[in-house]
């Protein structure tokens, strides 16, 4: 019986699992123009950013959380890596020249979200 | 109200009285009770009222003309000091954990260790406060619906130690205290070890800042007075002593001297420099005085500019990269899915507290970290060697691809040749010096080749009269009494015949109808290139020059320097297209080359190697610059670019092949979830220190 509960539960929770980290629902996209502020507490918030094509733009992040992963900031892309400090507001600034999703990701790459410029 | 004490960095200050102008203004605030601005460590400590926010007080510094900046570096000590802490206190908790766990192997501790509820007062401490940040990560992560690899540990110590709780309480047998303290001790270890061995990844950079100069000798009027370098401005006149760092680029006005630049170019032999010549800023001046004229300051000197490209280069992405990331985003969630089902089978099998242990275990052994670390870290390592050695790169692709390359194609003039035309061959020493007497005043290329020959030799020169310039074909005048032509009419001989087969340019010195002798110059090779063609050679790649030069010119040139394959008569325009041809025949194709002309065919090729400083628009087009104008350093580059790439590869065979065979072994049950914990903290430092490697390999 406690076995048939375990098999039935384990079988249960993985599926929970699975609809909990893949069956993400997307994510609300934010138009910016001139500047966008991201909070950096368990992922980016926003993670999809818009943005016009060859219109320059500041991201101010701020970080939050304690997770070792988030405390760098890539966005490959344009070559910056920036170290975040807690609770410290670090500006970057860019102007994508080139339509296109440039996606960004904490240091390990295990936190994600991206610019989409248009 | 209570009051707090904040230390701010400053950015802007130049001086003690910036100093104190801000810390006059600071202490006019309301709120503020005392503040100290120490120039030197550009530091604002304050005394603030608690309801004080810092953006109240980066106004007021604003209002001075300075700014509140994040002091990075500091913050990051500052972390590193609390992880040590961390460190210590939960490893002095964990070995008491440890040995009351085991009193069967430890039987000389005394009773009360080995007492359940000791063991839990114990491991508290470890579990929620050393573990706070594991549960703070995972709870954030969690909202968002992400997990990380803090998700994976904080689930696998509560497991361990909600079971033993349990125990505590009678409902289950045994207690698993020590593996949850542990675990979190030596992940908090690795971290700690990674973190330091990780901030030697940015040495290069650090190396370069430390160049820097702090202070320069301007003249003023007719005094000399020391400045700080942010004070110094474009135009200004700088006085340089022996011994003495250059403080900024510009270009020498006054006084001679020669310069080991080869912190900035790795150019290793001391550079000779006189009135009009370049300097660099941050270059040391050996044994001469000059005056310069700063031309470049602050962030638009090449030594920022190199910094600037190095940090960018550090932070970009190598295609080889993707493979790691994508598997990442699917990792930790998937490492979840397989612990439940190591649990359920475990149980099934009727093995309750072995379902638990190997559950653990899984959790714990699966290390993600490795696979982000394995790319980054030997990229950053890579490029800021290469910085070091006068290569400078532009980004992860570039180096990356740099290993792949099946052809070369070498730019003639400026890239394997030097440039500018020296005098090869001379019929005698006296008809140099009539050649030299004739030519004095003029500034044609070919007369400059004679007089820096007859410089060297030191011959002295007579007097001309009559000078006359016939355009195209030469120059006639009388030295000593007697009518000269020098120049080419046409007139072949054997000699002029040989000569100019040689790709030479010969000119004849006449008088009257007799031919006297003869004059060869030519633009000649770079030391080094023959050598060069060959390794390359050897290592299956296939050298290509492409020149403007007539075909005969571009052969003779090609033969001496052993390249088979000559472009010869390519204006610069078709250079890039040129390029595109060869690579669609080809495969990975590199373009060496220099100049404003050579920009479209360096952007065209896969990876672009510019020579020199050259100009900003070729630095921008390629994808490698050799700071040292020195053409053995394309297989410097070559080496680099593949000893980095080996080294990315063992990263990426290391991280993975270890988490495809030990996340298996942990669930069948061959892993202690105590050595996981060693197991997956050894395997992230092994892959920094893999990297770090790359600083001492000899390429």
């Amino acid at each position: 019986m406690d076995k048939l509960l375990v098999t039935i539960g384990g079988i249960c929770v993985a599926g929970l699992i699975y609809w909990f980290f893949f069956g993400k629902r997307d994510e609300a996209v934010v138009v910016a123009s001139e500047k966008v502020d991201i909070l950096v507490d368990g992922g980016y918030k926003p993670s999809v950013i818009k943005i016009k094509k060859g219109q320059k733009i500041t991201i101010s992040l701020i970080r939050k959380d304690t997770n070792s992963c988030l405390e760098e900031f890539v966005l490959p892309d344009f070559k910056i890596s920036k170290h975040l400090p807690l609770n410290q507001k670090i500006e970057i600034e860019i102007t994508p020249n080139e339509a296109g999703e440039f996606p960004f990701h904490c240091g390990m790459n295990m936190f994600r979200g991206r610019i989409i410029v248009e | 109200m209570g009051t707090v004490k904040k230390s701010l960095p400053i950015i802007g200050m130049h001086c003690t009285s910036c100093a104190k102008l801000i810390e006059k203004k600071l202490n006019k605030t309301s709120g503020v009770i005392s503040s100290n601005v120490n120039y030197a460590s550009e530091i604002a400590t304050v005394e603030v009222e608690n309801h004080v926010k810092d953006e109240d007080l980066a106004r007021v510094v604003a209002d001075a003309g300075y700014k509140i900046g994040t002091n990075i570096e500091e913050e990051k000590k500052k972390e590193l000091q609390s992880l040590k802490v961390k460190v210590i206190v939960s490893s002095i908790l964990s070995f008491f954990v440890f040995i009351g766990s085991f009193p069967e192997w430890f039987s000389f501790i005394p009773n009360f260790l080995a007492n359940p509820i000791f063991l839990l007062l114990l491991s508290s401490p470890v579990q929620f406060w050393a573990g706070r940040q594991f549960y703070l990560a995972t709870w954030s992560g969690l909202k968002n619906r992400a997990a990380s690899m803090d998700t994976l540990i904080a689930i696998g110590t509560t497991a361990a130690y909600g079971y033993s709780i349990l125990s505590i309480l009678g409902i289950t047998s045994g207690t698993y205290f020590d593996t949850a303290a542990v675990i979190i001790t030596l992940i908090l270890l690795g971290r700690f070890l990674e973190a330091k061995a990780k901030s030697h990844t940015s040495d290069a950079i650090k190396k370069l800042l430390g160049l820097r100069v702090k202070t320069a000798r301007v003249l003023r009027g007719d005094k000399e007075i020391d400045l700080p370098i942010e004070e110094v401005k474009v135009g200004d006149l700088i006085r340089v002593r022996p011994g003495e760092k250059v403080p900024t680029d510009g270009e020498v006005t006054e006084g001679q001297s020669s310069i080991d630049e080869s912190m900035v170019t790795g150019e290793s032999i001391p550079v000779g420099k006189f009135k009009g010549d370049t300097v660099i800023g941050a270059t040391l001046n050996k044994n001469g005085s000059f005056v310069f004229r700063a031309t470049k300051v602050g962030k638009d000197t090449m030594l920022a500019q190199i910094v600037e490209m190095v940090a960018a280069a550090q932070s970009s992405r190598a295609p080889i990269q993707r493979l790691a990331d994508s598997v990442s985003s699917y990792f930790v969630p998937a490492v979840l899915m397989l612990s439940v089902f190591t649990f359920t089978v475990w149980f099934d099998l009727g093995e309750p507290i072995r379902a638990l242990i190997n559950m653990v275990a899984v959790l714990i052994i699966a290390c993600p970290c490795a696979m982000g670390l394995a790319t980054p870290t030997a990229i950053m390592v890579g490029t800021g060697k290469g910085a070091e050695k006068g290569i400078l790169i532009k980004d992860a692709e570039a180096l990356e691809t740099a290993h792949k390359i099946k052809t070369i194609i070498f730019d003639k003039t400026g890239t394997l040749t030097i440039g500018r035309p020296i005098v090869t061959d001379v019929s005698g020493e006296k008809i140099l010096e009539i050649v030299g007497s004739l030519e004095q005043g003029s500034e044609h290329t070919l007369a400059e080749a004679i007089l820096n020959r007859i410089k060297e030799k030191g011959i002295k020169l007579s007097k001309v009269s009559e000078f006359k310039a016939y355009p195209g074909v030469g120059i006639g005048g009388v030295v000593n009494g007697k009518k000269y032509f020098f120049g080419n009419r046409g007139e072949k001989n054997e000699i002029i015949k040989r000569l100019e087969s040689e790709g030479k340019t010969v000119m004849l010195l006449e008088s009257g109808e007799k031919i006297l002798g003869y004059v060869a110059v030519a633009d000649v090779l770079k030391e080094g290139v023959r050598e060069v063609v060959g390794k390359l050679e050897r290592k299956g790649i296939e050298s290509w020059m492409v020149t403007g030069d007539n075909e005969r010119t571009a052969k003779a040139i090609a033969m001496q320097a052993g390249i088979k394959n000559v472009l010869a008569e390519v204006l610069p325009q078709e250079k890039a297209s040129k390029v595109k041809e060869l690579k669609e025949k080809y495969g990975v194709v590199a373009f060496a080359g220099d100049g404003i002309n050579d920009a479209p065919a360096l952007a065209a090729s896969d990876v672009g190697i510019a020579m020199g400083t050259g100009t900003d628009v070729a630095i921008e087009s390629a994808g490698i610059t050799l700071l040292n104008r020195d053409i053995r350093s394309v297989i410097t580059a070559y080496n680099l670019s593949r000893a980095t790439f080996d080294v990315v590869k063992q990263n990426l065979i290391w991280a993975f092949g270890y988490n495809v065979i030990l996340i298996p072994a942990a669930a069948l049950g061959y892993l202690n979830p105590m050595i996981a914990a060693f197991a997956m903290a050894a395997s992230s430092i092994s892959v920094v220190l893999n990297s770090l490697r790359l600083k001492s390999i000899k390429i």
